[in-house]
């Protein structure tokens, strides 16, 4: 399902510092037509590489205006579906409709803390460089989670 | 000046140490890495200067972009590092290095207990027996992992999460570490140099911007490469829209691999690939379906073809003993089936949620259903878009299976790569026996630095790392982790090493952009653009590549068979194509990452074929066959196959190194249940 942007609800980020789904996409598919030379709508994206779309729908996601959409890759499934998400910022919605018009609404959690709030090194341990052969991570002594081993276990030590 | 497309700007920088990647590896590199420099500068005052060089945007790049519904590697406090070490080597057929997947296993769970405390939500059983997802158990009031909180588990090593942002909460803990100065997205790294004067050592990388006129070029004392593996070296089942639809990311082109081996790091096991049985056209995981709603695989006649054909297990002793079987070898009993004509083969998700039904409440049905769901949306949207298309309810109609197209990684179920130093104290080999190594190469598994490649300075982790798959996201995480320590130590021991490019970057920018200079040369000689003499589309070129290896390496044209035949027609066709990758075009900077990604692709596909040459014996059947030599073969073969390429003369020399056993794997065929 390569995803489409909807022409009608696309703004071109205008209000934005750059294009939401040009900056997200792992794989540079997503573009801003400018000057609309290249699909007729100026100041709007479009997936430039359909056959290249993974459907991680990173772009679907980000849309601040959730213009983008994802239409089911035409060589393999049958029209009609659809999937669409709505991502908060501690959960996502998603409203699934099948060809038969069935429709079934899920809610998942994503985060459990306030987006920009980890302090990576907040209650860490400053490491010696002393330490800095041994084996392990610096935090091997606070987060509970180096497993030692039993020694007999290694037949060549 | 921002330069234009005919004359781009080239940015020149000199770096102590250089992260290329963005995903699971170089976040965790990058959260290690920083708080030692602090340490360092704390101590000594310096500052050392590091830069992380993604192709992508950190938020989402990376193999966890879409995110995950289960950690595949937390060992918990039940479990040893030695199961672990175990497991992996049983699956991967019994080539794997214990050192790598041992240090791993101690390590890998501190990178999981971070990861709940930044904002992953991880599911949790209760003292009732009943699971939560992340934010309930949270409600709930039940204890993190760390304290001693009990994950639900869909597997041995599995562990159940709300992964969606997965990606995103990694990648922010990575970001805020380095701080923004230290990171430039959108820059796509080709090529590394060597020292000039000292060829066996990195000394910078070449890149160039996919949205500026810009080219860059790097000088670095030690780099760590984690650009991911190998996804569309081969046809993949689905040649339209859908060719999209990898099971792996799409955007994972070989650069590690191609970058490595031009370099002249050592290479590993290369042959291996991982052909995962996933749901057929969506590639929707079936981890959870097997472990957690327990649902069994069928032939179209509702024969459990694991039962059925158990006996072909046989044939491969020890491996096919094991209480559970190699994934190779779960393949090759499914292959029987579908090979005599008894497909499709099914996941009986109607009479798994039918028999979960039964014991459970309305209340809890709906959840049992919304959980089945998450597990495809959550990692794998395009599954639910098949589902939705097809009217598929997995309550009423069960949904097909199918082996996918070959995929090269080192993280997953999978262990190609790159031949890296371990650790020192678990007993690892300091000799080798095998002759046939060459002399310039290490004889033993460690040479001072954890996770260097034989390129002095040159670093690795997750996909990268080769002989020790099964790390997955937390692993590939850990690794980076485990890399960065000593990577600092590096830049540090070699803080007087005058760094010298071996080659000017007047030349590498020129070598980088000719897929630019060629277009702007020829574009008028024809007037169809994309049909010129001069020059082939990187599409174009990627498509003879994925023709090529399906058709003669073992992909899903042959139902993953090959042969000395076959193989050295494949071996002349890639000569070609490799000559014809000089001839690239690139029209655009779009069109500039993808034919670099592809001119990848190809140096990745040819270890690929000439590791499986040089192997003469068929070790993974299942994922590859070699008709003529179609067996497992223990006494000439138990061992690593190796190589190391040139890039002036442009030619793979393999050899073998002895393998070795560090933790006892005669534990893992004691009392075999069925499967």
């Amino acid at each position: 399902m390569p995803t489409f942007v909807r022409t009608e609800k696309c703004d071109g980020c205008k209000g934005q510092d750059k294009t939401a789904c040009m900056y997200i996409c792992p794989h540079n598919l997503m573009k801003l037509d400018k000057d609309g030379s290249e699909t007729g709508h100026a100041m709007k994206a479009f997936n430039q590489e359909p056959e290249q779309c993974w459907e991680c729908y990173s772009c679907v996601k980000i849309c601040p205006q959730g213009a983008i959409e994802a239409r089911h890759y035409a060589d393999i499934v049958p029209l009609g579906g659809s999937v669409q998400p709505m991502r908060g910022s501690d959960s996502i919605m998603w409203t699934i409709k099948f060809r038969n018009g069935t429709l079934k609404r899920f809610k998942f959690p994503i985060r459990t803390t306030a987006e920009g709030s980890i302090d990576p090194y907040g209650g860490k341990p400053m490491p010696k460089m002393s330490e800095i052969t041994a084996d392990g991570v610096f935090t091997r002594g606070v987060m509970g989670g180096f497993r030692a081993g039993n020694p007999a276990e290694l037949i060549r030590k | 000046m921002a330069g234009t497309f005919e004359a781009p700007e080239v940015v020149q920088e000199e770096l102590d140490i250089l992260l290329i990647g963005g995903g699971m590896a170089c976040c965790g590199t990058a959260y290690e890495m920083m708080r030692w420099a602090e340490a360092v500068k704390a101590e000594t005052g310096k500052e050392l200067k590091i830069k992380l060089v993604d192709k992508a945007a950190m938020d989402r790049s990376g193999a966890v972009a879409q995110g995950l519904s289960a950690i595949n590697t937390y060992i918990g406090d039940k479990q040893d590092p030695a199961d672990y070490a175990r497991m992996v080597s049983n699956d991967l057929m019994g080539i794997t290095r214990d050192d790598l997947a041992y240090d791993l296993g101690r390590n890998v769970d501190d990178s999981v207990h971070l990861f709940e405390e930044w904002g992953l939500p991880i599911w949790k059983t209760d003292a009732e027996g009943v699971r939560h997802d992340g934010a309930e158990a949270l409600k709930e009031g039940l204890p993190a992992l760390k304290d001693g909180g009990q994950p639900v588990r869909s597997g041995k090593w599995q562990i159940m999460i709300n992964g969606e942002s997965y990606k995103w909460i990694v990648a922010e803990a990575a970001k805020k570490a380095l701080g923004l100065d230290r990171i430039q997205e959108r820059v796509f790294i080709v090529k590394l140099v060597n020292d000039k004067n000292d060829p066996s050592r990195v000394a910078g990388a070449v890149g160039f911007s996919v949205r500026e006129n810009k080219l860059y070029v790097y000088k670095a004392k030690a780099i760590m490469l984690a650009a991911g593996g190998c996804v569309n070296l081969f046809r993949p089942r689905s040649v339209g829209e859908g060719s999209g639809r990898a099971w792996y990311p799409v955007w994972n082109a070989g650069s590690t691999y191609a970058m490595a081996a031009e370099a002249g790091a050592e290479m590993t096991m290369m042959e291996n690939r991982f052909v995962p049985a996933r749901f057929k056209d969506g590639y929707g995981p079936v981890g959870a379906w097997f472990l957690l709603f327990k649902a069994k695989a069928t032939n179209a006649y509702g024969e459990d073809y694991m039962v059925k054909n158990k006996e072909m297990l046989n044939d491969y002793p020890p491996y096919g003993q094991a209480a559970v079987p190699a994934s190779c070898l779960r393949n090759h009993l499914m292959l029987k089936e579908m090979k005599e004509g008894r497909g499709p083969i099914y996941m009986d998700t109607v009479t798994a949620l039918a028999k979960l039904a039964e014991t459970l409440t309305p209340k809890e049905v709906k959840h049992l259903e919304a959980e089945a769901w998450e597990d495809f949306l959550d990692m794998c949207i395009g599954q639910c878009g098949i589902w939705v298309g097809e009217n598929i309810d997995p309550r009423e109609k069960n949904s097909e299976l199918m082996p996918t197209e070959p995929y090269l990684l080192g993280s997953h179920s999978g262990c190609c790569g790159i031949w890296v130093s371990g650790p020192t104290d678990v007993g690892a080999p300091t000799t080798e026996e095998y002759d046939g190594v060459p002399a310039h190469l290490p004889k033993g598994w460690n040479w001072g630095y954890r996770s260097m490649t034989t390129v002095k300075g040159l670093f690795t982790a997750g996909d990268g790392v080769g002989a020790s798959g099964h790390k997955f996201s937390s692993g590939s995480h850990t690794e980076g982790r485990l890399a960065a320590k000593a990577m600092v130590k590096y830049a540090l021991d070699n803080a007087d090493w005058k760094v010298e490019l071996d080659t000017s970057p007047e030349e590498l920018v020129a070598q980088i952009y000719q897929p630019v200079r060629t277009f702007l040369e020829f574009k008028d000689y024809s007037t169809a653009i994309d049909v010129n003499p001069n020059y082939i589309t990187p599409k174009m070129l990627q498509m003879r590549l994925q023709k090529i290896m399906d058709e003669y390496v073992a992909g899903v044209a042959t139902y993953y068979n090959t042969n000395d035949k076959m193989l050295a027609v494949a071996e002349e066709k890639l000569e070609m194509l490799k000559e014809d990758s000089q001839k690239l075009r690139a029209k655009d900077l779009h069109e500039l990452l993808r034919a670099w990604e592809n001119y990848h692709r190809i140096l990745t596909a040819e270890a690929h074929m000439k590791h499986i040459q040089f192997r003469e014996e068929s070790r993974y059947p299942g994922f590859y066959y070699r008709t003529d030599k179609n067996f497992v073969d223990e006494k000439n073969w138990h061992c690593f196959v190796n190589s190391i390429y040139d890039k002036n003369t442009k030619k793979w020399t393999c050899f073998k190194r002895k393998h070795v056993d560090l933790v006892d794997k005669s534990k893992l065929f004691k009392a075999a249940a069925p499967h």
